[in-house]
């Protein structure tokens, strides 16, 4: 499907959340989709489906059943794999969310059991991440140099919102450099080809927050040049409950297990194991099996929608609000105000209004969705000297008209507020 | 419509034009109480003179209409009564705002502050109700600790 064919009242039609609506009449006006997305009937059917008729436990259920939930979780990870153009599929590691895929990486760094130099750490290594980084890709490395004694440094971020990227910041010493390939909160895109490249260069490894990426992007894993890319199924048509850590295959055998338990063994005595080889060695217990087989139907629904469609549309609508916006008064964008390396997540401040006061009335009053606080980026919204920031988030389903509610409603608050 | 209900131009009003904002001397005790969720934040400080009596309840901080609405209120309503009336409020108000909004508001004690009723329905934002009181009460602890 090319942009020319992309409709959006027909991709409407397949999310079933968009024929509901909110108490009192309001229609739904949803512009969350970075905080999380709706889903069409063919992740929920399949889901449906497989709980229906297909469940039991993968891997070591030796019947009928047992066989179809293995090779449709299997299979899962092949859709997942063509999706962000993993070499291999067994590079694919199913996790729980974004947060656990960057935790299990930050747990192979500084670990006694692991000598691979690569990922040694201690006093004096570095850990390089960014000012404009998610909660969830701070604390782990916070983490990790509390427990090491390595120094935590970072990029800072510029007024307009940009990576603030010093090659220098990356030196010898520097182990690993972690940052967001798209900021959940300016829409930053950052050139992270450049700052892989200047990481190698210095011996370092790389490692890519995709979460708000993925969704929204045709995304290759290979071309990104980066080696480890972290995402999550529920911003991208799926479930909640499911996310991937994709990693290069040689760096994911030498890392240690994360977990330990069912499935992600080889051979266990009482007093030593062997592991199992990747991907399993990193998914002990039953995994969130209809979750990752409702994130290979989202593959598959992105997939027939288009992903360079899905960037067009959302490029549509980000030039559409960008231009909305600049027309309510006081309203300051925080982060790019130009399309150029950004992608469909807008967060302003209105003078004088605290962010939870015009979300409250959105929603209230136009049944506008929108997030307002930090956005699990507390130290960007200190960057900018303010507490919190509205944030509108689009994706395939938005249209204009639903901007045009946004901007009525932001109008109607500066009236409560005047 | 629910919404504005919560914004009753008492608050509107109060969130405006604050009263007995800004950080004073004397004082016999300062609390910094924070809402993780929202990051809204209050400094205050209590001043207690004979008899038990408030003298001053003064404050500085950040947050929404209705955490910074509810701290003008109750330096208004604190400010020249004892201690344990203003105890008896504080007590009020959490049961209002704890109350999924079925709970009856006794204006009689609450005075101004029945204005915050409608917030009760809105479990999200009782906590910013509720920053500035929270404060006051632990404020108001230490003080008689000192």
């Amino acid at each position: 499907m090319t942009s020319h064919s992309f409709d959006v009242e027909k991709i409407r039609e397949d999310f079933p959340i968009f024929s509901r609506e909110l108490p009192d009449g309001r229609p739904l006006v949803y512009l969350d989709s970075g905080n999380s997305s709706q889903k069409p009937n063919q992740v929920i059917e399949t889901m449906r489906e497989h709980l229906a008729l297909h469940y039991s436990n993968v891997g070591r259920a030796m019947h009928v059943l047992g066989a179809e939930s293995t090779d449709a979780y299997e299979n899962a990870r092949d859709k997942i794999a063509g999706f962000v153009g993993a070499p291999s599929r067994d590079e694919v590691i199913f996790t729980k969310n974004a947060s656990e895929a960057l935790n299990l990486l930050a747990y192979s760094f500084g670990n006694p059991v692991n000598t691979d130099p690569r990922f040694t750490l201690g006093p004096g290594d570095e850990i390089v991440i960014s000012e404009m980084e998610h909660h969830s890709n701070i604390v782990p490395w916070q983490l990790l140099a509390q427990r090491t004694g390595a120094t935590l440094k970072w990029f800072g971020v510029t007024d307009d919102g940009r990576l603030d990227y010093t090659p220098e910041l990356i030196t010898e010493r520097t182990k690993i450099v972690s940052i967001a390939h798209q900021s959940n909160v300016l829409g930053t895109v950052n050139p992270v080809a450049e700052v892989a490249a200047r990481a190698r260069e210095a011996g370092a490894l790389v490692a890519l927050d995709a979460s708000q990426s993925v969704p929204h992007h045709p995304v290759d894993v290979t071309a990104l040049g980066a080696d480890f890319v972290a995402f999550t199924g529920h911003k991208m048509v799926g479930p909640s409950g499911i996310g991937v850590l994709w990693g290069r295959g040689e760096l994911l055998e030498a890392m240690p297990p994360f977990l330990g338990g069912g499935e992600m063994i080889e051979a266990v005595w009482m007093d030593r194991s062997t592991y199992a080889p990747i991907p399993h060695k990193f998914e002990a217990g039953t995994p969130p099996i209809v979750e990752a087989i409702g994130l290979g139907a989202a593959v598959d629904y992105l997939t027939e929608v288009g992903m360079e469609a899905v960037e067009a549309h959302e490029r549509t609508l980000t030039a559409y609000a960008l231009d909305a916006l600049r027309e309510v008064p006081t309203l300051r964008v925080i982060g790019p105000e130009t399309l150029e390396g950004r992608g469909g997540t807008v967060s302003f401040t209105l003078e004088g209004i605290h962010p939870h006061d015009v979300g409250q009335i959105l929603d209230d009053q136009f049944g506008v969705a929108v997030r307002v606080g930090h956005h699990c980026a507390r130290p960007l919204h200190l960057r900018f000297g303010i507490p919190a920031t509205t944030r509108a988030s689009f994706y395939l389903y938005n249209t204009t008209g639903e901007i045009d509610a946004l901007v009525r409603g932001l109008h109607h608050v500066q009236k409560v507020f005047a | 419509m629910i919404g504005e209900s919560m914004y009753q131009e008492l608050i509107l009003e109060h969130y405006k034009h604050p009263q007995g904002r800004g950080l004073r001397e004397p004082y016999d005790a300062e609390v910094h109480h924070v809402n993780p969720t929202c990051g809204d934040e209050i400094t205050l400080r209590v001043k207690v003179g004979d008899a038990g009596k408030v003298l001053d309840v003064s404050y500085e901080g950040q947050g929404c209409s209705i955490s910074q609405a509810a701290a003008s209120v109750l330096h208004e309503l604190a400010t020249g009564a004892t201690v344990a009336e203003t105890l008896s409020v504080v007590d009020e108000f959490t049961r209002l705002m704890q109350g999924r909004g079925k709970v009856e508001a006794d204006e009689e004690v609450l005075g101004d502050a029945v204005a915050f009723a409608g917030v009760a329905k809105f479990p999200a934002r009782v906590k910013c109700a509720l920053l500035s009181w929270m404060a006051y009460k632990d404020a108001v602890v230490r003080s008689a600790a000192e």
